[in-house]
């Protein structure tokens, strides 16, 4: 469902990815992990297409990037750092856009639905302008659910949410890996998605340092890993 | 996947909605253009016919400066929250984005010059009963938001980009500026079509060009 191999990305004199290899199958929930600037965000935005690969090949729920990126774009959900929202626009309208943009069917049920999901039924007329940050994080949640999407990327889709959002968020996405979507995770907090994931990536200065099982991951990492990690964490 | 039509539909229906709600942009474009009436219908010691003879210079030299203000905050704005990205992310063509975001700069140009065109009537001695005239205006504020908005999707990624968007505007629309004029000083002044017809024509021709250029180049332009 996700594959890359050899991929590259150059900023300037800076290379923010280097030869970085992985591969997601359908249905499968995996945490990509590492310390800030590890290049984590970058992998995900070439991945949803927004950020053009310097070299290598990616390949998204079959279609190829960037060349079939209209085509991949149909078929990924993706929550970045900022919630993508317009804050100008109520809940409901800013779903209501995307659910255009989208052709999703059905759009004012699959809305109720996704609103109920993530608790925001009550406010769903009021101006996003208003909303904290948890809830924001939780309306772009629904926007990125919102067309079903086959692959979904998420970039510290935990930051801002407290303990309670926080795990319904993980059942939210067992739930889309159990229908079959490929769900990747970038996260500098290995306690928080250790329990959520079927295996982890490592990346560090940009290149995929290890990969580490299932079972692997309530262990210590390395130490001057688990030391960057915990940098991170702050 | 929406079709290329209804995705342009909703970029603007989805522009008109968030303006609506928060009116920062029409209001602030309003206020110029008013202002700018006032000072000129106060400061210019002519006579009336003399007055008449500038209105077009007047009128649109201040409709682009209002209309450049507008061009900052529709892209601006989206890079600034992140929102752009979220467009990007669509299964749309990019060139759907631009043709929205056009078709929602020129509705509020519009809104701007109908609500203040009667105020110019008052001041300049014009009369607004000219379907020439208005033609003008329609065809005058396609052209100036078709390449205004080509140029703030590329002025958005810079950091000074309230200066740079202006440098890159004016010399691109100068000829719309100037065939605006022409036509619009023939009606008002009573000239007739034939005196208009030349620029009229110009307007035609660079109202289908930029669009073309937009259609094939926003893409690249909105790249990262």
């Amino acid at each position: 469902m996700i594959s890359v191999s050899q991929l590259s990305k150059r900023y300037g004199y800076r290379l923010a990815l280097q030869g970085v290899n992985l591969r997601v199958r359908k249905g499968e929930l995996v945490a990509m992990l590492g310390p800030n600037g590890a290049g984590k965000s970058t992998l995900l935005r070439i991945l949803a297409g927004l950020a053009q690969p310097t070299a290598g090949r990616v390949e998204v729920a079959g279609c190829r990037l960037p060349k079939q990126a209209t085509g991949a774009r149909a078929q990924l959900g993706y929550v970045g750092h900022q919630p993508l929202l317009y804050e100008d626009l109520s809940a409901d309208q800013n779903l209501d856009f995307f659910a255009r943009l989208y052709s999703v069917p059905a759009a004012a049920a699959r809305i109720d639905e996704l609103l109920e999901l993530v608790g925001l039924q009550q406010r769903r007329r009021e101006p996003v302008r208003g909303f904290s940050r948890g809830m924001l994080q939780r309306l772009a949640l629904a926007r990125a659910l919102l067309h079903r999407p086959r692959v979904l990327l998420l970039d510290e889709p935990h930051s801002a949410l407290d303990l309670q959002t926080a795990d319904a968020l993980d059942e939210v996405l067992r739930a889309q890996a159990r229908a079959g979507a490929t769900v990747l995770i970038a996260s500098h907090d290995l306690d928080r998605v250790g329990g959520l994931v079927q295996r982890a990536v490592l990346l560090a200065d940009g290149r995929t340092a290890a990969t580490l099982p299932k079972a692997k991951l309530g262990r210590r990492l390395p130490a001057h890993y688990q030391r960057a990690l915990e940098q991170s964490h702050g | 996947m929406a079709s290329y039509f209804s995705a342009v539909l909703a970029i603007m229906r989805k522009d008109l909605a968030a303006e609506w709600r928060s009116r920062q942009m029409v209001t602030a474009m309003l206020v110029f253009v008013v202002l700018v009436i006032f000072i000129f219908a106060f400061t210019l010691d002519i006579d009336t016919l003399t007055r008449r003879q500038i209105a077009a210079g007047v009128l649109w030299s201040t409709f682009a400066f209002a209309g450049t203000l507008g061009l900052n905050r529709t892209l601006a704005t989206e890079g600034e929250r992140g929102s752009l990205d979220g467009l990007l992310l669509a299964p749309v063509e990019r060139s759907a984005i631009y043709f929205g975001k056009t078709l929602a700069n020129l509705f509020f140009m519009l809104v701007v010059e109908i609500f203040t065109l009667p105020l110019y009537a008052v001041f300049y001695n014009m009369s607004l009963a000219q379907p020439g005239l208005w033609l003008v205006l329609l065809l005058g504020s396609w052209c100036f938001c078709s390449v205004g908005t080509l140029l703030a999707a590329m002025a958005a990624q810079a950091r000074s980009r309230e200066l740079l968007l202006p440098v890159l505007l004016f010399p691109m629309v100068l000829p719309v500026l100037v065939a605006s004029v022409r036509a619009s000083s023939a009606f008002v002044n009573g000239l007739g079509l034939d005196y208009a017809l030349s620029s009229l024509n110009i307007l035609v021709v660079y109202g289908l060009i930029m669009p073309a250029l937009g259609f094939m180049f926003f893409d690249f332009i909105v790249e990262e």
